[in-house]
């Protein structure tokens, strides 16, 4: 069960804020598409007109080649698994699992069965008596996902799902959403604000800003070669040069002009794009890495962001010969 | 099914508004009985009201009664929610259930218990006795307000300013009531709308001096008249400047 | 002194006041009221006692009974129909009305909440009586050929009641949907129910504690209640505050009305019992 999503120059008008300004994307059946961006960017509001809960103010939404104009949430393929997870208090675990089939007609003891499978699916096999209060976060996360998972959506949305955990259940829990989506095929439209998050799990990253689609690709292509300064700044920290006519603050340079965006990490002793001598300023144990300023002999007052290998001694006031490996140039 | 919500809105202010309105516009009635047909306008009524003695005693009783049975019930009741926010002691829940159950009590039956008692331990009936049997009602109205009102944000302000070296009298009067100004001042005007307003109690707790509900009560027996409409409309007044005072002064700042 | 002592000490001095002033003049008045239900008049004189008579004629004096059945019968019906009424209000005041009209709409739903309670009691005759404004309208409208009797009825009480416990209702009611996270309806409808079952499933189950919450306010208020009986309804049928009342002043029979009012007392905790599994008293 899964389904291409088409949006077709959608904009989203609220009062005179315009939280959509004509976006468009085409998701394919069985993606798994991240929506990533700050808060206020319009990525829930793209989630909220594919789930129905709004009605775009102009543009056309298809899922599965069909129009979606006028078609309730309730008739839509789609099912959501809500930031605040919406579990019914008031019903056990099963209920929760099978409310969306009992609304279909479906009789209580195939339901059951079904309800119990998903919950399995999701790693609480045996919970189904249980009460959502007496959950920890993580738990109640899973049966939101069995409960949207249980109507067989062709395509689920999921609201910032892995918002209310902390930090480490949310990694694992990241790992399992991949699993699952790679065992139900299910298209999945997965909102958050959090690039890790986006690139552990994304087919596909969409990244926007102030109500438009900024970038979007494989995570490597996002993070590696961003289109806009706004991408290479939200993906990950990263050194931005101003160059004009071939020349850098610490020397020429191969590029004409615009800003030479480049990764801490990027840099290393060996890099084919030279910045020459450096002076540490400061340094910092990572533990997988180094990470210290510095500032080129050529340039004092550029300090530049860099990531070494831990094995590499880096203190304050020594001077290290450094290039960088990668790079991309943008305008601003 | 949009239309017929509203349609069932519009209905629901029509009934609510319905006697309140034949009240108040019965109350200009140029004639003896508030009732249709409407004669034309006159404010007699109103004059009448207004000059006479005995209601406007009543008046100025009811309002000191509410004063400050109000302020009594706000003053035992935000210590008691202060203390039992604070402290978990072994009989918490129980401290909890005595102190709200009057809410659950019908106010006759409050007010048949103290009769009983003031008779018999010769107590004289007065204005004073209506007020006790008022802060009786109220009490656990305060209670409840400000204990529900008092968070985790409101115990840590506390323990800070414990911390810093303040008293307990000191934290409750710098931290502790500012920061629950709104649910006090919320808790007070509650309470002094439902005393002021207060019948069963006032009547049978006060002899000589008495309360306008009460005094209302004896106007109603010499039948119907538009100075009853009269009275009615001025209380109504009364009631919904306090209502629409705490909704602008109270409400709105703390949103 | 331990700190957790001194801090014990100084909760329990911070709560004397209030915990004295019930005990004083709620539960000591209480107690006392139980124990005049077992005296017994003789003559004028009130006789101390342990004597179950008031109690045997309570039960036994078709007077008696009928008020108490009246009472019964009277706050049933005015609980559900309040209930009923109440509970569409607050939901289209909670869902339909736009957020920034929302606290306008429901001041103005219970405005009349606040006016005095003796009075608004004395207006409805003024709306319901022979020559009030609704026989008045109808009769001008040839609805009818001549006045409908409504007031000084059982009728009459219900509306009056309906009145004052919709307007309480409502504020609780909404209190409870108003503070319902949206995503439970989403959620219910991007699971396929519709509105009508999003309500049954979801809505009505979360608000349930309110509403039983409000319902038994409704009650406590309602039975215990002398003006509205009084002014409405006439001198058709007794309720039993009525007949408290009647106690009190006719024969100054304090023992059995104090004995009426441990009886109206156990009502009130029948229901509270019977309530129990869901009242959030705390949190009214």
């Amino acid at each position: 069960m899964t389904a291409s999503v088409s949006i077709r120059s959608v904009s989203q008008r609220y009062g005179t804020a315009l939280a959509l300004n004509d976006v468009s994307l085409d998701i394919a059946a069985g993606e798994f598409v991240v929506l990533l961006g700050p808060s206020g960017c319009g990525k829930t509001t793209l989630l909220n007109l594919i789930g129905g809960f709004a009605e775009p103010t102009s543009g056309q939404i298809l899922i599965g080649g069909r129009d979606m104009a006028g078609v309730a949430p309730k008739d839509r393929p789609t099912t959501t698994v809500f930031q605040d997870y919406a579990l019914f208090p008031h019903m056990s675990l099963r209920d929760n699992v099978g409310f969306g089939l009992r609304m279909r007609g479906v009789p209580r003891a195939d339901r059951a069965k079904k309800a119990d499978a998903m919950l399995a699916l999701v790693g609480l096999e045996g919970r189904g008596d249980r009460r959502p209060h007496e959950l920890s976060g993580g738990q109640r996360q899973r049966v939101a996902l069995a409960r949207a998972l249980a109507v067989e959506p062709d395509v689920l949305l999921l609201d910032e799902p892995l918002g209310a955990l902390d930090l480490k259940l949310r990694r694992q829990m990241q790992d399992e959403l991949k699993a699952i989506q790679r065992r139900v095929g299910t298209t999945f439209v997965h909102v958050t604000h959090d690039q890790e998050e986006a690139m552990a799990i994304a087919d596909r990253i969409v990244v926007m800003n102030h109500g438009r689609i900024e970038d979007h690709g494989p995570p490597r292509e996002v993070y590696l070669h961003p289109k806009t300064l706004f991408t290479a700044g939200f993906m990950g920290e990263v050194n931005r040069i101003p160059v004009s006519g071939g020349n850098a603050p610490f020397g020429p340079v191969p590029v004409a002009d615009g800003i030479l965006c480049i990764r801490p990490e990027a840099i290393s002793p060996t890099g084919a794009l030279r910045l020459g001598p450096c002076t540490v300023q400061d340094a910092a144990f990572f533990g997988s890495y180094v990470r210290a300023h510095v500032s080129p002999l050529t340039a004092p007052d550029l300090r530049l962001v860099v990531h070494l290998p831990q094995s590499q001694l880096v203190e304050e006031g020594r001077v290290l010969d450094l290039g960088a490996e990668t790079h991309v140039v943008l305008s601003e | 099914m949009r239309l017929l919500s509203w349609a069932y809105l519009a209905a629901a202010y029509v009934f609510v508004f319905l006697p309140v309105a034949v009240l108040v516009v019965f109350s200009f009635q140029d004639g003896r009985l508030p009732v249709p047909p409407f004669r034309g306008v006159t404010f007699e009524w109103y004059a009448k009201v207004l000059s006479d003695g005995k209601l406007m005693t009543a008046l100025g009783n009811s309002l000191l009664v509410a004063v400050v049975s109000s302020t009594v019930a706000l003053i035992l009741g935000f210590l008691a929610a202060h203390a039992l926010a604070r402290v978990r002691l072994p009989g918490s829940a129980l401290m909890r259930g005595v102190l709200i159950a009057p809410l659950t009590v019908s106010y006759l039956i409050i007010a048949l218990g103290l009769l009983n008692l003031f008779t018999q331990t010769g107590v004289r009936l007065s204005l004073w006795t209506a007020g006790i049997g008022h802060v009786v009602i109220n009490l656990p109205l305060c209670f409840a307000i400000t204990y529900a009102a008092m968070g985790d944000h409101q115990r840590n302000a506390e323990r800070a300013a414990r911390d810093l070296g303040a008293p307990e009298w000191k934290v409750l009067l710098l931290i502790s009531a500012p920061m629950l100004a709104a649910p006090l001042a919320a808790a007070f005007f509650l309470s002094v709308t439902f005393s002021w307003d207060e019948f069963i109690i006032a009547f049978l707790l006060t002899r000589f001096d008495v309360t306008l509900p009460v005094e209302i009560w004896s106007m109603l027996r010499s039948g119907l008249s538009p100075a009853t409409n009269a009275v009615g409309s001025l209380v109504f007044l009364v009631s919904v400047t306090l209502v629409i005072l705490l909704e602008l002064l109270v409400f709105r700042r703390t949103k | 002194m331990s700190l957790a002592a001194r801090d014990r000490r100084l909760a329990w001095g911070l709560m004397a006041p209030a915990l004295l002033w019930t005990a004083a003049f709620f539960v000591l008045p209480f107690l006392g009221m139980i124990a005049l239900s077992f005296a017994h008049m003789e003559g004028r004189q009130v006789v101390q006692g342990f004597d179950t008579g008031n109690y045997a004629r309570i039960f036994t004096d078709w007077t008696m009974l009928k008020a108490l059945i009246n009472s019964l019968e009277i706050t049933a019906v005015v609980t559900v129909i309040s209930v009923v009424l109440a509970y569409p209000l607050a939901a289209i005041i909670a869902f339909r009305v736009p957020a920034r009209w929302q606290r306008l709409a429901l001041l103005m739903a219970v405005l009349p909440f606040w006016t005095s309670y003796v009075v608004r009691s004395y207006s409805w005759p003024l709306v319901l009586g022979q020559n009030g404004v609704v026989n008045q309208t109808l009769l001008g409208l040839g609805l009818i050929a001549e006045p409908v009797q409504i007031a000084s009825t059982r009728a009459a009480t219900v509306v009056g009641f309906v009145h004052f416990f919709v307007m309480l209702l409502t504020l609780t009611i909404y209190a409870n949907l108003i503070q319902l996270s949206p995503n439970y309806a989403r959620a219910a409808q991007d699971l396929g129910a519709s509105r009508w079952q999003t309500f049954v499933h979801v809505i009505l189950p979360l608000t349930l504690p309110g509403v039983v919450t409000g319902a038994f306010l409704t009650f406590v208020l309602c039975i215990g209640d002398y003006i509205t009986p009084q002014i409405l309804g006439g001198n058709t049928e007794l309720t039993l505050p009525q007949l408290i009342m009647l106690q009190l002043g006719r024969s100054g029979n304090f023992p059995l009305a104090s004995a009426l009012s441990v009886v109206l007392m156990a009502v009130v905790t029948l229901a509270y019992f019977a309530s129990s599994r869901w009242l959030r008293l705390d949190r009214v």
